[in-house]
């Protein structure tokens, strides 16, 4: 079996001053997709965060393990260009930065990192526009400031977007499919579907079961007061979706 | 005696020795000069017990020792101004050193449809009597001591006409460089530009201030701008002398009916700026557009005053002003508005933003409408704040170094007035101009 890429032993960590993860364990190897799923407030936002090292999610004890190195000593920007994603549940609205600018700005940041060529304006363009038609993105939006004035679901689709750009090795997906039609979450799944290989894994995070009957997950969590309560194939989900959480929450206590 | 005291005594006294070899001047601009100079010599420098100068101590300028930019400034070579050029655009360039008309330096293209741009020295020696009605006429030398001190002095600068109908497409630049005198000794000049832009015609004009050297000065500066009726007026003020300079200017604005004036102000330098921008809507359907951008790190003190009077009816102002204050910096904005009783179906509108990026940085910020109609529509706004976490954050997510982070949220912030410039090549100009001080304000402290 190959090595974890992210590996979690009884990871502790607060939102703001509030303890919110209380002893996490998980590992996930490369080319896999991990569902969590749980009900609000159990802490899938937080363990997402905790990922990406938002400043005001602070690990107080255990530890997280990413290619085999501590992950909480590295600033938000060196996990980055080190293969972490991660897809806002609400993405931030940029006024007055260009979306071709931002992503080809990240782009050119990451590859440095990896001691790859940068990218010039009409090298990026031609890789951008391949990767729009993933999403099915407008090339309209390219020019229009960082998610500004988008709806709801072009936000989700240009997370993706960024997340086909980057090409992360961990990609975490926080909510992704929350606020979507239909035809959205058809188009975003199609995306993260298309971004599936033996390389990369995936950390998708849910409410609800309907985003992982586009998106197959091969390993499915349950997170509830903080902790894994019970982890199991995707059939999980199904029943989860049938009986709700209640019956985990309850045998967590 | 106060420093205040003592450099009125001292700019007074250059005043006896420049005035001496202005004898032969006509009456009307001797009369200019002595109601200037009794104007100035009444206000002295301001101090900040008055309302207009409260956040704005000048105690730092009165103590350099100036002394009057007279004789042709110390060469200043083309080479001097080769990094302060702007690139993109191919248009005509005129230079004045030390407010002293330069044609070795500038390089005039020939512009359309009789539009001219003068030597104001030239035309006082060969045609004064048609600059008779006009020179120092929007001025308000009893409320602006240091206006009243350029009038006093006026010597040279530009005047710049557009015929009734014309338009030139290209800009017209005026770059104004400041240099100190022989040995580094600092010198006090009075850049000065009248623009008149008869019914139906067109200009865009950037004012740009540089300096060369490393002595202190002070550029005192007046614009006085008529716009005529139907008339399209885009000024861009550029202010990019070094931080170790003073720099004070007066905009006096006229709008007859149906005009547009448009004042983008870009304040990248300075130790102490003051800026007073005051349009007057006198023609009814006249519009007008205040732009601001600053910049200020390290000890730099930025003011800007605005006033706008709304004299007619159906008349529209639009203002917004941006301040990125770091370091110990110090931000002052006020607007005033003034709707007379008659100016009914004005239009309105202020906003002031502001962003902190030191924990030692300030901003003192005050609208201040006075509305004396009934049916009107005014409104106002001001804001200071910091970087949004949330951004700051989603940016560093993708890779982007706090530095990077910070300088695109910075410069996204100031885009809504880089992007209201006439042309994109003036943008993308002034864009580059505001990275490299924002580069040079982290070098020195802007966080």
């Amino acid at each position: 079996m190959a090595d974890a890429l992210l590996e979690l032993r009884d990871v502790h960590a607060t939102a703001g001053d509030a303890p919110i993860l209380r002893g996490v364990d998980l590992v996930i190897r490369p080319g896999e997709v991990h569902a969590v799923m749980g009900p609000n407030g159990s802490g899938k936002s937080t363990l997402a965060n905790a990922l990406a090292g938002r400043p005001s999610v602070r690990v107080t004890r255990g530890e997280i393990l990413y290619d085999g190195r501590d992950l909480t000593a590295l600033s938000p920007e060196e996990r980055a260009r080190e293969g972490i994603f991660l897809a806002f549940q609400y993405p931030v609205e940029i006024p007055g930065v260009a979306n071709l600018y931002f992503l080809k700005a990240a782009l050119n940041a990451v590859r440095k990192h990896r001691g790859q060529p940068e990218l010039d304006a009409m090298e990026f363009l031609q890789l951008a526009r391949r990767k729009m038609k993933l999403v099915e993105m407008d090339e309209k939006l390219m020019q229009r400031s960082v998610n500004e004035g988008f709806s709801g679901g072009e936000k989700k689709r240009n997370e993706v977007l960024q997340m086909a750009i980057l090409e992360p090795r961990l990609a975490v997906l926080d909510e992704t499919d929350s606020g979507l039609d239909i035809d959205a979450l058809r188009i975003v799944a199609g995306g993260v579907n298309a971004l599936r290989g033996p390389q990369r894994a995936m950390l998708v995070i849910t409410h609800y079961q309907r985003l992982l009957d586009y998106v197959e997950p091969d390993f499915v969590h349950v997170l509830a007061g903080g902790r894994i309560a019970r982890s199991g194939g995707k059939e999980l989900a199904r029943e989860l979706e049938e009986k709700g959480y209640g019956w985990i929450e309850a045998s967590a206590r | 005696m106060s420093a205040l005291d003592d450099a009125r005594d001292r700019f007074l006294a250059l005043h006896a020795s420049f005035a001496a070899s202005r004898q032969s001047e006509p009456g009307w601009l001797a009369r200019l000069r002595a109601d200037a100079l009794d104007a100035f010599r009444e206000q002295g420098l301001p101090h900040t017990r008055l309302e207009e100068w409260r956040h704005t101590n000048v105690t730092p300028l009165a103590k350099v020792p100036l002394a009057l930019a007279t004789s042709p400034a110390r060469a200043v070579a083309r080479d001097d101004l080769e990094h302060h050029a702007f690139p993109v655009f191919a248009c005509s360039v005129y230079v004045f050193v030390n407010g002293r008309f330069a044609p070795d330096l500038s390089a005039a293209q020939r512009l359309n449809c009789g539009t001219t741009v003068e030597s104001l020295s030239e035309l006082l020696r060969t045609d004064p009597e048609r600059l008779a009605p006009r020179l120092g006429r929007d001025v308000e030398l009893k409320r602006h001591p240091f206006a009243a001190l350029a009038t006093a002095f006026l010597d040279d600068g530009a005047c710049v006409r557009v015929p009734r109908g014309a338009g030139a497409e290209q800009p017209i630049h005026l770059v104004f460089v400041s240099a100190a005198g022989a040995d580094g000794e600092p010198l006090l000049s009075h850049p000065r530009v009248l623009i008149e832009t008869a019914a139906g015609s067109r200009l865009t004009l950037i004012q740009d201030h540089v300096a060369v050297g490393t002595s202190p000065g002070f550029s005192n500066c007046v614009t006085e701008v008529e716009v005529g009726a139907d008339a399209q007026v885009d000024l861009v003020l550029v202010q990019r002398e070094p931080d170790y300079r003073f720099h004070v200017s007066n905009l006096a604005v006229t709008q007859e009916r149906d005009s547009r004036f448009a004042a983008h102000t870009f304040c990248f330098g300075g130790a102490i700026v003051r800026n007073d921008v005051g349009v007057r809507l006198l023609g009814e359907g006249a519009e007008c557009r205040l732009d601001g951008l600053f910049v200020a790190g390290g000890r730099q003190l930025v003011d800007n005053h605005t006033f706008v009077d709304h004299a007619v009816p159906r008349c529209t102002s639009r203002e917004t002003y941006k301040g990125i204050v770091g370091g110990q910096a110090r931000g002052v904005f006020r607007g005033r508005i003034l709707v007379r009783p008659d100016a009914q179906k004005t239009s309105a509108q202020q906003s002031n933003a502001n962003l902190l990026l030191g924990v030692g940085a300030e901003v003192d910020t005050k609208p201040q409408l006075e509305i004396l109609a009934d049916d009107v529509k005014c409104s106002h706004g001001s804001s200071v704040g910091q970087l949004d976490p949330d951004a700051f954050f989603y940016l560093r997510s993708r890779g982007l170094s706090e530095e990077v982070a910070r300088d695109l949220l910075t410069r996204g912030f100031a885009q809504e007035i880089l992007r209201a410039l006439p042309q994109p090549a003036l943008s993308d100009a002034l864009d580059d101009a505001l990275q490299q001080r924002l580069r040079l304000a982290h070098a020195g402290g802007l966080a």
